[in-house]
């Protein structure tokens, strides 16, 4: 064993090229290919704007995907708090001078890329709880100091995206942050607890919500009641989806997507599309590729012998689990319409690149995985 | 060994991989959840859903927005919108395309070419989105197509709205003209990019396209259930769309008519213009042609007329038409000579036809000469000989300042028409600049007589008059007409007080606010007074009454003596081609030259002369002699603007009272 610790720093590019995990890289190229076919599609089979930048997005943010893989998983854990600020601090710009669109103020101009801080945060969350928990002790976990540090990591971004506001991104950064925090081992009564107080505190929250968030709520409960207005887009996505059928309707004859009933048929509403022209066995084997990627991260994660590296693979595992999960009930109408992307699949840069960065730590975590960190 | 340290470490391991199991548990549970729901949805209520999508599909049709108007300043409409029936096929809805089309060329009449546009048009579009077969049904081929409606399913009579312009060609400089939009339309304007419809139109040039965006209104929308076929099965939504905004402007159609009446066959234009509000009261450019030709299309042939027509109709020669102003820059040169101190109003010279100056012979209009002549004559009977003299103890660029002061050389309208253009008046540095060459003693010599470099617009001529007929106070032009804006007796309240506080300025002779002749920043400052003694401005006033209304003055002949319409104006007549002395000896008559070689008549007047309020420009391109071509128009058009004047005070008090 201390053999193998000593020679693992000094491994050559060739052997890390071949230690790279190549069943998650094709898996991540398929997803690739099929967004940019669902995209197209989506765009009325013409080469237009969505399909363009989605394929051009996808190329640059895998190869840089790639190139970081081999950035030494030290690098990951020294700049883990790094990485939080930065994003934090560029949460803060967007709530301060980042630009407004239908409504929500959630981009900052970096001059090439608009991007959206809240979709880093998503990653940089788990960066940080991983390096957080790389060094706590077991027995410390669950006393004051370690419950009260972490929770202001996760309340802070979190009440900044709700301003800003963006519900829908504010619990999928809360939901990613709590697994981890489960995961690590924090005691599963602080949860009961928490889970509890938020139940009462419930009503006071939802007299915060803006209207049109009210009205999501109440017409995911009863959709039927206003077909024209906020139920519009659940019926619809539930119609395109049921009439898909077992086969589909094939590629580019999808008949609801052209209709322009979605406002965000490129983003959180792309699995309806695919699934419509997919139909059951398109809409499995889909879920049949994000299954395997999640996979591969939990068997990286579980060879990982740094507990950063088997942090992150498992957490950020969980939280790619939760995106598709929520953002397929969402379209399906099992949940409340929140703005929430589909891994890969959905148009949106921010959303892509943290995606690829999440997958880049995790291949990094592949590649030295016997490399412990001090 | 493992990091975190010993047992703890080894604890911290199982429990993450404990929970870590756990939860791949609950993934595979809630995974099975989403493929259940899928199962149900896809599977199980397919049938369900495929009804539903196949007969429950709502379509949305934007309908084109409704144009604003333009009104005259007494609220005639001068464009405004006309129902019209269209012919819409909706491809999609139709059983047998071709069939339908087919019959609708019979019963239509269309011709080949249309025909095939009509289809290579469908092939471009997506096919639920309206093919619009005919833009405007007459009422004959409306009522044909009623009667065999029943044949003709998934053709549809529309009634929509279309730009009609009830002046025809009188409005059209002014206005400009819609016309289909354009791929480049789409891209330079996004508001037009988001409102567009099959067969929108918009503005092209002029006002329409520059007012775009107030005018164009908002779709209306209209949600309709529809089949498979994409029939439409019920209307569900119906969003009305709003109309544009209307645009009212300062201009006077009687008076804008008998411009076009003025200059009927002749190329030129008429500019009048309010000389204390800067209102535009109508702009002419002649020869003018009908916007309503460019609604559907126009046809090769009124194009091809357009286009050959040698006065060259799309030219809108009031400001984009660049003309030497001839005699009618003399007013200016002779003010900017008495500003400066350059002569006094008793200079003198001998006019004997000619002088010799810088080994040049430089000729008066008179061959016979002048005699002896003072400022007031020289500007009376437009003598060169003296302005020759004048302007060159006065040099082109104290000119130049006097000149730009007063609206030369600049754009009148900044931004309003895209087409304006900006027109020259030299200076020594201009010239270094623009033609690297220093300036020639006697360029100055012929720029004293409106000639040579020098280029002004009609516009820009009328501006200069109501400006030095105010009493010589900056005005802003201006042709939208706007409720808040300075009422007349305000206006005139401004001068009157900018007017004493540079005299008191000028009295207490403090050497810091010396009044400066050089053009500054504040010379841009409304109702402030563009001169440095008053008198000088009013001397030079009177001696343009004494053109119009003594004998021997150049528009004598076109005075009118009634108190109540008299006028003062200054001629020009500005020279195409330089004179050779053949010609001087030939003395042609003006229809022995060639067209293109004639001189161009100008005029430029103010009135009534007791208490001014008018200014205009009068412009014929080769028309001759300013005051035998131009001069005479002035004085039938004095009369309207005149009789006018009390029905547009009675709007004014109106509109006074309503704030």
């Amino acid at each position: 064993m201390f053999k193998e610790t000593a020679l693992s720093g000094q491994t050559t590019f060739f052997q890390k090229l071949r230690s790279l995990d190549y069943i998650l890289l094709v898996c991540i190229l398929i997803l690739g290919v099929i967004s940019s076919l669902a995209m197209y599609a989506t765009d009325g089979g013409e080469l237009l704007y969505h399909t363009k930048s989605h394929v051009l997005r996808f190329i640059i943010f895998f190869i840089m995907m790639f190139v970081l893989s081999f950035l030494n998983i030290r690098f990951w854990h020294a700049t883990g708090y790094f990485f939080y600020i930065i994003v934090l601090g560029l949460l803060i710009w967007a709530s301060l001078y980042g630009i407004t669109a239908s409504g929500s103020q959630r981009w900052v101009d970096l001059y090439f890329i608009n991007l959206q801080p809240s979709e880093l945060m998503k990653i940089a969350i788990i960066v940080c709880f991983a390096k957080f928990y790389h060094r706590a002790q077991i027995n410390q976990i669950n006393n004051f100091k370690n419950l009260l540090v972490p929770m202001m990591i996760l309340i802070l971004p979190i009440l900044l995206v709700v301003s800003q506001p963006d519900l829908g991104t504010s619990i999928l950064i809360a939901l990613s942050g709590i697994i981890v925090l489960w995961l690590a081992g924090i005691n599963l009564k602080y949860f009961i607890y928490s889970g509890l107080f938020l139940l009462i505190s419930l009503p006071f929250v939802i007299a915060f919500l803006k209207p049109y968030q009210k009205l999501r709520i109440l017409t995911f409960f009863n959709p039927d009641k206003d077909p024209l207005g906020a139920g519009y887009q659940i019926i619809q996505s539930k119609i395109a989806i049921g009439s898909g059928g077992l086969t589909g309707k094939g590629f580019l004859k999808g008949t609801q997507g052209y209709l322009e009933f979605l406002p965000e048929k490129h983003t959180d509403f792309i699995f309806t599309l695919f699934s419509e022209e997919h139909g059951f066995i398109g809409s499995l084997a889909l879920l049949f590729i994000y299954g395997v990627i999640i996979y591969r991260v939990i068997d990286i994660g579980k060879n990982a012998r740094s507990f950063f590296g088997k942090l992150f693979c498992f957490g950020f595992a969980s939280s790619i689990f939760v995106f598709i999960t929520v953002n397929m009930s969402m379209v399906l109408g099992l949940l409340p319409i929140v703005g929430s992307p589909l891994p890969i699949m959905s148009y949106g840069g921010s959303s892509m690149l943290a995606t690829m960065i999440g997958f880049s730590i995790v291949m990094s975590t592949k590649i030295y995985q016997k490399q412990l960190i001090a | 060994m493992f990091d975190g340290g010993g047992d703890s470490g080894y604890k911290k391991l199982s429990t993450v991989n404990r929970r870590m199991f756990v939860m791949t548990a609950a993934k595979l549970v809630i995974f099975g959840g989403i493929i259940t729901r899928l199962f149900t949805l896809q599977i199980n209520e397919n049938k369900k859903y495929l009804t539903l999508s196949d007969k429950n599909r709502l379509r949305e049709w934007r309908l084109p927005p409704e144009r604003g108007d333009f009104e005259d300043y007494f609220g005639n409409k001068i464009a405004s919108n006309l129902k019209v029936y269209q012919l819409h096929v909706v491809p999609e809805q139709v059983e047998d395309f071709r069939y339908l089309m087919i019959r609708l060329r019979d019963i239509l009449d269309i011709d080949s070419q249309t025909f095939k546009k009509i289809l290579k048009r469908k092939d471009q579009q997506k096919p639920w989105e309206t093919l619009i077969i005919s833009e405007k049904l007459s009422w004959d081929q409306f009522a044909k197509i009623n009667f065999y409606l029943h044949e003709l399913s998934g053709a549809k009579p529309v009634l929509s709205v279309a730009r009609n312009y009830p002046y025809d060609e009188k409005f059209t400089h002014l206005l400009g003209y819609v016309a289909q939009a354009s791929e480049k339309d789409l891209i330079e304007n996004e508001v037009i990019k988001k409102k567009h419809v099959p067969g929108l139109r918009v503005g092209k040039i002029g006002l329409e396209k520059t007012y775009e965006n107030q005018l164009i209104g908002s779709n209306g929308i209209q949600r309709y259930e529809v089949n498979a076929y994409g029939k439409r099965i019920n209307q569900i939504d119906f969003v009305e769309g709003r109309k544009g905004t209307n645009i009212r402007l300062t201009v006077d159609t009687k008076i804008q008519t008998q411009c076009n009446e003025l200059l009927k066959d002749k190329a030129g234009s008429i500019c009048v213009m309010d000389i204390y509000t800067g209102e535009l009261i109508a702009m002419h450019s002649s020869p003018s042609f009908d916007p309503n030709l460019f609604l559907y299309g126009i046809s090769h042939e009124n194009w091809n007329a357009i286009l050959t027509n040698p006065k060259k109709p799309l030219i809108n020669r009031s400001i984009q038409g660049l003309y030497p102003p001839g005699s009618t820059i003399k007013p200016i040169v002779a003010l900017s000579a008495l500003e400066n101190d350059v002569i006094s109003t008793k200079f003198k010279v001998n006019c004997t036809g000619k002088t010799e100056m810088y080994g040049q012979t430089y000729h008066c209009w008179k061959d016979t000469g002048h005699g002896i002549v003072n400022l007031r004559d020289a500007l009376k009977v437009s003598c060169d000989t003296f302005f020759y003299e004048m302007s060159r103890r006065l040099g082109v660029d104290r000119l130049n300042i006097t000149a730009k002061k007063f609206g030369l050389g600049e754009k009148v309208f900044n931004g309003t028409y895209n087409e304006e253009k900006e027109g020259l008046i030299p200076s020594t540095q201009w010239k270094k600049n623009a033609l690297g060459r220093g300036w020639v003693l006697g360029e100055t010599l012929i720029a004293g007589i409106g000639q040579g470099y020098m280029q002004t617009t009609p516009l820009q001529l009328c501006l200069m008059t109501a400006q030095l007929a105010n009493g010589g106070f900056k005005i802003k032009p201006k042709i939208i007409y706007d409720k808040k804006s300075d009422s007349y007796e305000k206006i005139k309240a401004e001068m009157e007080k900018n007017r004493i506080e540079l005299l008191s300025q000028l009295q207490q002779e403090d050497p810091l606010v010396e009044f400066s002749l050089e053009r500054k920043k504040s010379d841009t400052k409304l109702y402030k007074p563009l001169y440095r003694n008053q008198e000088n401005v009013k001397f030079v006033l009177e001696a343009m009454f004494a053109s119009t209304n003594e004998v021997r003055g150049t528009s004598y002949s076109s005075r009118i003596s009634d108190k109540k319409y008299q006028f003062a104006g200054k001629t020009g007549t500005s020279q195409v081609k330089k004179i050779t002395e053949i010609q001087r000896e030939l003395d042609l008559d003006i229809s022995q030259i060639p067209y293109k070689e004639r001189d161009h008549a100008l005029f430029v007047a103010f009135g009534p002369y007791v208490n001014p309020r008018y200014a205009l420009s009068v412009f014929v391109e080769h028309g001759g002699s300013g005051s035998s071509a131009a001069a005479p128009l002035a004085k039938k058009l004095f009369k309207t603007i005149v009789d006018r004047h009390e029905e547009r005070e009675k709007i004014r008090e109106k509109s006074l009272m309503e704030i």
